[in-house]
C-alpha cells in the first residue's frame, strides 16, 4: 500500500509499525514513531495497524540548540 | 543551586550540541563547560541510518540531564508532536518549547507558543519556553503553568548579547518567583555573565560555543564568566549614576586651598 514515511511516499508491504520498522531496516535503532500526527508508543507499535494513505514520521535524536 | 521543576543543578550553564567541528569536540566541550543539561533535538532518520544511534550513544556517555527541543517548530500541532515524540524518545517530560514565527529572523511565534505551553502542561509536560522579552508573554507562559521562561538575548546565532537590557530587568523584578534563563544571542562570556549580573538563573548557548576557534577552551571561559556573573550578583552590583563619584576622599587634597 502507499503510505508517507518522512514525507516521501513509499509502497510498503508492511501491516504493522513493527513490521515496517523491520522492512526499512530501522529494527533496534532508536526512534520514536508518529503516525498522523499521533505519537504511538512502544508499546502499541507490534499492533498499530497501518492503513493506505497515512502519514508515518520516524523521528530520532539529532544534535540541537 | 539552581531550580528546574524542583530538581538542583550547580551548573548554571545550559548547552546545544549542534554545530561542534567534531562528536569528540562536542563532548570534550561539554565536559568543559560543567553544564549538566543539554539540549537535543529530534529529526526525521534517513532510511536505514544509524545517525540518530550514533548521537545518542554520545550523550548518554557525558551523564548529563537531556532537555528536548522544538527546534524549528513552525505551528502548535507540530511543536506538540515534537514534544510528544521527544518525550518517547528521551523518557523526559522537560521539553524547550520553540514554536517559530519567522524563518529569517527565528523569532518566537509568541501566541502559539502560550498555546502549546498550555496543552503540553495539561498533557504533565514540564515546559521550558524560548520567548522574546516581553513581560506580558512571559506573564501568559507563567499563568499557563509554566515555572521557567527563557527569553533571548537577542536572535538565534546573532552573537549579539543583551539588546534590551531594562526589558529583561524588568522581566526579573517582577517573575521573582519563575527561574529565569537567557536562552539565545549570546556571542561571548561577557554577555553570560551580564544576564547572571541582571539575575538570571541561567544561560542557554550553543553556537558561542560551537563556532569558536577552539571551542572546548571558549566552555571553559562560559563556565567562569556565568560563575562570575552569578557572584557578581549576589554581592550586590552597585547602582549606576549619572555624574562622577569621587573614589579617593576629597577632604585633605593637597594645594586644595589654591583651587577656586
Amino acid at each position: 500500500m502507499q503510505v508517507t514515511v518522512n514525507g516521501e511516499q513509499r509502497e510498503i508491504a508492511a501491516q504493522t509499525v513493527d513490521a515496517l520498522l523491520s522492512e526499512l531496516a530501522y529494527e533496534g535503532t532508536h526512534v520514536a514513531i508518529a503516525v498522523n500526527f499521533e505519537v504511538l508508543p512502544k508499546s502499541q507499535w507490534a499492533d498499530a495497524i497501518l492503513k493506505s494513505g497515512d502519514e508515518i514520521e520516524i523521528i530520532t535524536p539529532r544534535q540541537g540548540g | 543551586m539552581v531550580n528546574f521543576y524542583g530538581k538542583s543543578f550547580s551548573s548554571r550553564l545550559l548547552i546545544g550540541t549542534a554545530l561542534y567541528p567534531s562528536p569528540k569536540i562536542m563532548q570534550d566541550a561539554i565536559r568543559a563547560s560543567g553544564s549538566q543539561i543539554v539540549t537535543v533535538s529530534l529529526r526525521r532518520e534517513t532510511a536505514g541510518g544509524r545517525t540518530g544511534d550514533a548521537f545518542w550513544s554520545l550523550i548518554r556517555e557525558l551523564d548529563v540531564t537531556v532537555l528536548p527541543n522544538t527546534a524549528g517548530c513552525r505551528g502548535v500541532r507540530e511543536a506538540v508532536t515534537t514534544a510528544k515524540l521527544a518525550r518517547e524518545l528521551f523518557g523526559t517530560h522537560w521539553i524547550k518549547l520553540e514554536v517559530i514565527a519567522d524563518n529569517d529572523t527565528l523569532q518566537p511565534d509568541v501566541v502559539g507558543l502560550v498555546e502549546a505551553a498550555s496543552i503540553l502542561i495539561k498533557d504533565g509536560f514540564e515546559v521550558f519556553p524560548y520567548c522574546t522579552e516581553d513581560l506580558g508573554v512571559a506573564m501568559r507562559l507563567v499563568d499557563a503553568g509554566c515555572r521557567v521562561v527563557m527569553p533571548w538575548a537577542a536572535p538565534i546565532g546573532s552573537a549579539k548579547g543583551i539588546t534590551n537590557r531594562d526589558a529583561l530587568r524588568l522581566l526579573r523584578a517582577r517573575l521573582p518567583d519563575i527561574t529565569l534563563v537567557v536562552d539565545a544571542g549570546i556571542g561571548a562570556p561577557s554577555h553570560a555573565a551580564h544576564a547572571l549580573e541582571l539575575g538570571y538563573d541561567a544561560v542557554l548557548l550553543n553556537t558561542a560555543v560551537a563556532k569558536a576557534a577552539d571551542p572546548v577552551a571558549m566552555a571553559g571561559a562560559f563556565k567562569l564568566a556565568v560563575e562570575a556573573g552569578r557572584s557578581a550578583y549576589e554581592a550586590g552590583l552597585m547602582e549606576t549614576r549619572d555624574f562622577a563619584s569621587p573614589s579617593t576622599p576629597v577632604v585633605g587634597t593637597p594645594f586644595w586651598h589654591a583651587v577656586s
